[in-house]
């Protein structure tokens, strides 16, 4: 299983974690190898429970897996390290802070070169990338959830991360924000080409955002299935519905299935 | 401006059907002082009342500082470690079950003489239980994404607490203040009435009850009101200054 390459920016090699309960060992992941090419895009997609969230603390290094190994940029990666810029379902900002103040909140701990000017106008810079300009002074409660989340975005990258993890970020938000989001993430893709990893339970958002999706299986997780999706250079929301992508859901929706059966003998 | 006039006109008309109701029943003042008692009774005590106004205030403030520093250690330390938490909770809570008025003799006899101490001792005992507990459970109930936003980018814990933490707790933090202020309020207040020969308006509540001085116990207690209402104000500028953000704005 092992389909990485050497110079991959994220390799998970044969990783295992197992977590320790009151009841007993419950293992969460099981031999899953997988890895995300330079400025590549990865999605994530499997069974409710099945261990993605565990996937993303082991990438940052929040937590160590019990066997393999993960390696960022070829370092392997025993404790938390600043190249990595997270957002998870809820954008977590701080509440007695403005926009700026939040995103400009990793500079103020990851060791860098900026002075204060410098990293306002990084800050700035992002904002206006995601169609923030104008909110910079405003506090967090003042503006919508989709709002929050685009500054939550835009405070994962500011410190220019090796590596972005995205734990279902839009999985809080209506349908159409969502969508809103899913060119936001087009657009920052563009203009600030990171290598990332998507956890999420949207099928759609995963064919339209990522160019490869992985399916685990049910819990312990390993890689079940995976699929390349082509990108075009403007993609278009319309796209989804093109019978290309129906066929590609179809097999995904399949793939779900199997994983979550499993899981449901599994347990 | 209305900010001002409506309580105003509140309050005079308060006053206006207390003296009314005193007129009225035809009570005397030892039954029930009325406000035209009361305004001559503190003219003539005056100097006592600023005096012993000031001992009152100085002695609920650092009694209640010395709250909010160990009831901001005890609250860091349960909010920080379960254990700990699990070990001096039922303490905290047995010790909070005493009621005050039964220890206030027992201080005042073990630190005889001593009214300062005794004084901050009560006003400290009564109320840093409140402000322990919010620490505690604003830092216990911080959501771990806060944690790990800034764990995955390296942070330390001191770091973590200083930046998330400590911020996210002060909205609970001045909650507990505003009711431990009160509560400070009163321990000094108990301790004061009860220590012999001390000082403070508690005293000199005291002192008019063994003179008969009925009009003299009422103005204390309008001084009392008057001084607990300059102190929770204060907290709530305080509130206002540092954790302001949790207000939502209604417009």
């Amino acid at each position: 299983m092992s389909s990485y390459k050497k110079k991959d920016t994220i390799i998970i090699k044969d990783v295992t974690h197992t977590y320790k309960t009151e009841t007993g060992l419950l293992p969460v992941i099981k031999n899953l190898s997988m890895s995300v090419p330079e400025n590549g895009f990865t999605a994530v997609v499997g069974p409710s429970g099945c261990g993605k969230s565990t996937l993303t603390k082991l990438i940052s290094g929040l937590l160590q897996p019990d066997e393999g190994e993960v390696y960022l940029s070829g370092e392997k990666i025993t404790t938390p390290r600043p190249s990595v810029g997270m957002a998870f379902q809820n954008p977590v900002l701080l509440e007695w802070r403005s926009i700026i103040k939040n995103v400009m909140l990793p500079l103020e701990i990851v060791p860098n070169k900026l002075n204060s000017l410098e990293k306002e106008q990084r800050a700035k810079q992002l904002l206006s990338l995601v169609g923030l300009e104008g909110f910079e002074q405003k506090k967090p409660s003042e503006l919508s959830g989709g709002m929050r989340q685009r500054a939550s975005l835009c405070r994962a990258l500011v410190h220019k991360p090796e590596v972005l993890i995205l734990d279902e970020p839009f999985g809080a938000l209506d349908a159409f924000t969502r969508e809103d989001l899913w060119q936001v993430m087009h657009n920052l893709r563009k203009e600030e080409p990171f290598t990332g990893i998507l956890i999420t339970h949207d099928l759609r958002e995963s064919i339209f955002l990522a160019d490869e999706v992985v399916v685990l299986s049910g819990r312990p997780a390993s890689k079940q299935f995976f699929v390349k999706v082509p990108k075009s250079k403007t993609p278009k929301l319309e796209s989804l519905y093109s019978s290309k992508s129906i066929d590609m859901l179809k097999s995904l929706r399949k793939q779900i299935e199997i994983a979550q059966s499993q899981q449901e003998q599994n347990k | 401006m209305r900010h001002i006039l409506v309580p105003l006109y509140a309050i005079i008309i308060f006053l206006l059907l207390w003296e009314l109701l005193v007129w009225l029943n035809e009570w005397p003042n030892y039954k029930m002082a009325s406000p035209s008692d009361i305004w001559p009774a503190f003219w003539k005590f005056k100097g006592l009342f600023f005096q012993y106004g000031w001992d009152t205030l100085w002695r609920t403030v650092v009694g209640l500082f010395i709250a909010v520093l160990c009831g901001v250690f005890l609250g860091m330390i349960m909010g920080f470690s379960k254990v700990l938490r699990e070990a001096i909770y039922p303490l905290l809570v047995g010790f909070n079950a005493i009621p005050k008025a039964t220890v206030v003799p027992i201080i005042a006899l073990m630190f005889v003489g001593q009214h300062n101490l005794n004084t901050i001792l009560i006003a400290f005992m009564i109320s840093f239980f409140p402000i322990a507990v919010s620490v505690s459970i604003g830092l216990s109930t911080l959501e771990p994404e806060y944690r790990d936003i800034l764990r995955s980018l390296g942070a330390s814990k001191s770091l973590i607490f200083w930046k998330i933490a400590l911020p996210k707790t002060l909205p609970e933090f001045f909650g507990a203040l505003k009711v431990a202020v009160t509560l400070a309020f009163i321990g000094t207040n108990l301790m004061e009435i009860v220590s012999p020969h001390g000082r403070g308006l508690g005293a000199l509540f005291d002192s008019g009850k063994t003179n008969s001085d009925y009009p003299l116990m009422f103005a204390v207690l309008i001084a009392l009101a008057l001084l607990g209402i300059g102190l929770y104000y204060v907290v709530v500028i305080l509130e206002k200054i540092f954790a302001g953000w949790a207000e939502r704005s209604t417009d």
